[in-house]
């Protein structure tokens, strides 16, 4: 053993960053998330301005919330501990600089691309390939710097909110990697490489590894490290946390598939997904425990130190939420929670209580210690806590019974075995729910706010420790073994090998879970009526991925009685295999698209014309935004022949030469739309700018029409069976 | 029609469930096998790094 004692310093200003960061972009996600709360209760909020809509501003909520907030919160975290617990400073500081300046810029871009309509269509993954490209980059330096800490250390054992990390910072890695292929069509246009049942199945494993990975797994390292610091106390059981870290991240990476519960994904797929979610409540309950029974014996410290307030919160909603979760994802109880509300307070008991009361809980403990002072004002923080715990109750109690009550009514008969309830009689009933959330959204963040008031004051009452002087031994280049030795210790002291485990833990997992769909590509009998779609279909498709349609709207139709009667035959895995990206959606704000053009579903050009206009006109008490700049903006039409091509290379089987013609084509089918409406002239809503067939209103009614008219037997095919 | 018919067409499908099913036991196992075997001693010392 070297004994030489190395005096070096911790950084704390890159956590001093971190922390304004994820206080401040907390603050604005949060405030984005009042806004689109709002604007479900009154759509005058949406201002009539494309960059002000709901489907554009709620991925700005969510990516602001996740990567923004949490993701600031996660490195303000691990900077911090990651230190601490190697008796090392970060290995480059301009590595850390590197890292957290390209964070916010990722940030800002993000924010940028998404109200102004750049967005891949695919769930907390909608940012464009440069900006998929810069996370990977950043991503990259901070696992580099990462690492090269952890080998550098000067403490032997890596204690497992490293290993957490380190599970993180791979998975994480291999997720967005895998989740992001994608096709560039231009500098902020692109479309997924993979379409329909393939795409859903990749993106929800994305997804719920999203959870996973980024706002739980990084989470639990904070936990295991700024509880006992916080209590001053080590965790409950270390056995019990090395278990839980091993099943976690084994299992997680499996339960995907319950996003897709009863939709046209295979059945084992959906099984292996129900079994995983359900297993899972094992290592999850495994940590709650050892995060709360760190406390046993200091519960007297929990009523009167705030910070371990604010943890033992959120413990308790990681275990509710991971209680919750394999419940959702057994398919009788999925039936009635999925597309509906329910699913929106369960997300937030999570992110609110979990992402967000952790994230609260080390700042405040932080703060005073890199300012070297105390609190500014313990009442404050006093308020804070149960401010924000009355806002995540109001929040989550009237979510759940929106949730209970939208499966109600819309799977209610009569008894002459009609449908009783419109979907506009469901939306009607919501709006006392979701006024009662705004006002739980809006406690929330007056929280933040204070807490914001009152780190601020703390800091400009005490004196900020940019480096922190340390003094630990050296560690030595070779280590004696003394006694017997167990395999574990060996992954245990190697950060490079715990990586390699980690991925392999989480790599067979996804592996085994998306090959098989892979290969059914071959396999699938393609429907022989399923075609490409028209060029203005594709263009129409674009514009519906664009405005965020998928945020409100689903196209799955569940084999459930009370879908196919209200929205037609339910969907099939061969109905989507153009679809670059799905669409299939996650909630059902409005109804469901899938057979929008089809059967009894199907309306009238001018219908859909006036309906873009103001919703009102058609649905009145819709809640749904205006989109009155579709009936004035040009087509743009630049990028149609590059889109045709990609489609192509991508396996869409378009005619040799059809790039050249798609223009040509997409004219066509417009002014057949065109002369549709000008027959009905006198029953539409037109605006100052008149009628056009080049208006984008018209590549969307093109699309809408489409929507689920491909397994229509056409009474030519008919005939000749 | 029904998915699961999409999965006769795989050859070997059976092994994916089984696979996965021991796999999980395997890590579970070994992970559980490692821990009970560890010394207080060792246990003691990685629990209280933090506190340090």
């Amino acid at each position: 053993m070297n004994s030489t004692i190395e005096k070096f310093a911790y950084d704390n200003r890159i956590v001093k960053n971190f922390a304004i960061a994820t206080a401040l972009w907390g603050a604005v996600g949060m405030l984005v998330g009042v806004i689109v709360a709002l604007q479900l209760v009154f759509p005058a909020l949406n201002f009539d301005l494309a960059q002000t809509t709901y489907g554009r501003l709620r991925p700005l909520h969510t990516n602001a919330v996740i990567f923004a907030f949490v993701g600031n919160g996660i490195f303000m975290g691990v900077y911090y501990s990651l230190q601490r617990l190697c008796k090392a400073r970060m290995w480059s500081d301009r590595l850390s600089n590197i890292h957290f300046w390209g964070w916010q810029l990722i940030i800002v871009a993000a924010a940028l691309t998404l109200v102004f309509g750049y967005t891949t269509g695919k769930e907390y993954a909608e940012l464009e390939w440069p900006i998929d490209i810069m996370i990977t980059l950043v991503w990259v330096v901070f696992g580099l710097n990462m690492i090269m800490t952890i080998i550098q250390r000067r403490e032997r054992h890596l204690y497992v909110a490293i290993w957490f990390y380190i599970a993180t910072w791979i998975t994480v890695a291999m997720l967005h990697i895998v989740n992001s292929i994608e096709l560039p069509v231009s500098l902020l246009k692109s479309y997924s490489w993979y379409a329909g049942v393939q795409d859903a199945l990749v993106q929800w494993w994305y997804g719920h590894n999203a959870v996973a990975f980024f706002l739980t797994t990084p989470y639990l390292g904070l936990m295991y490290y700024f509880i006992p610091k916080a209590a001053n106390r080590p965790v409950y059981s270390y056995r019990l946390s090395i278990i839980h870290f091993w099943a976690l991240i084994f299992i997680y990476i499996w339960a995907g598939p319950h996003h897709l519960l009863y939709t046209a994904l295979p059945d084992w797929a959906q099984s292996l997904g129900v079994v995983f979610s359900v297993m899972l409540i094992a290592p999850s309950w495994g940590g709650m425990i050892n995060g709360l029974l760190t406390l046993r014996g200091a519960w007297d410290k929990v009523r009167e130190d705030v910070v371990l307030k604010f943890m033992v919160v959120a413990v308790t909603a990681y275990g509710m939420s991971t209680f919750e979760g394999p419940m959702l994802s057994l398919k009788s109880v999925n039936a009635i929670a999925h597309y509906t509300d329910w699913i929106v307070a369960h997300v937030h008991v999570g992110a609110l209580g979990w992402n967000g009361f952790l994230t609260f809980g080390v700042l405040y403990w932080l703060v005073p210690k890199m300012w070297r002072t105390a609190l500014w004002s313990k009442k404050l923080a006093n308020w804070h806590f149960w401010i924000g715990t009355l806002g995540i109750v109001l929040y989550a109690v009237p979510m759940y019974w929106a949730g209970w009550r939208h499966n109600e009514m819309l799977t209610q008969f009569t008894e002459d075995g009609r449908l009783q309830y419109q979907f506009l009689d469901m939306v009607n009933g919501m709006q006392g729910f979701y006024a009662l959330r705004s006002l739980g959204g809006t406690l929330f963040l007056i929280g933040a706010l204070i807490m914001i008031v009152n780190l601020y004051k703390t800091a400009k009452a005490g004196s900020f420790l940019a480096n922190e002087e340390a003094e630990a031994p050296g560690l030595a280049k070779a280590y004696s073994i003394h006694g017997k030795e167990h395999w574990h210790r060996w992954i245990e002291r190697k950060p490079v090998q715990m990586l390699v485990f980690a991925l392999v833990a989480v790599g067979i997992g996804g592996i085994l879970e998306l090959i098989p769909t892979f290969l059914i590509k071959d396999n699938i009998p393609t429907i022989a009526a399923v075609q490409p779609y028209t060029p203005l279909e594709l263009e129409g498709r674009d514009i519906y991925v664009r405005e965020g349609c998928y945020t409100c709207h689903s196209q799955m139709v569940r084999p459930f009685r009370a879908e196919t009667e209200r929205y037609g035959e339910y969907s099939k895995a061969g109905e989507f295999v153009y679809d670059h990206p799905f669409q299939w959606g996650s909630k059902r704000t409005g109804p469901d698209l899938a057979r929008a053009g089809y059967g009894n579903n199907r309306k009238s050009h001018a219908w859909h014309y006036n309906h873009m206009a103001d919703p009102t006109s058609t649905s009145p008490t819709s809640i749904m935004p205006r989109y009155p700049w579709l009936h004035t903006s040009t087509l743009d039409t630049s990028l149609t022949a590059g889109k045709i091509r990609a489609m192509q290379t991508m396996g869409v089987p378009y005619p040799t030469g059809f790039d050249l013609v798609a223009v040509s084509e997409m004219q066509k089918q417009a002014m057949g739309i065109y002369d549709e409406l000008v027959a009905q002239q006198d029953q539409l809503l037109i605006g100052e700018e008149g009628l056009s067939p080049d208006h984008e209103i018209i590549a969307l009614i093109a699309y809408l029409q489409r929507l689920g008219t491909d397994i229509e037997v056409k009474p030519t095919q008919q005939a000749q069976k | 029609m029904k998915f699961i018919n999409y999965l006769e067409s795989i050859s070997g499908i059976a092994i994916y469930p089984l696979i996965s099913m021991l796999l999980f036991i395997g890590v579970f196992g070994l992970a559980l096998w490692q821990v009970f075997r560890q010394s207080r001693e060792s246990i003691q010392e990685q629990k209280n790094l933090p506190l340090q």
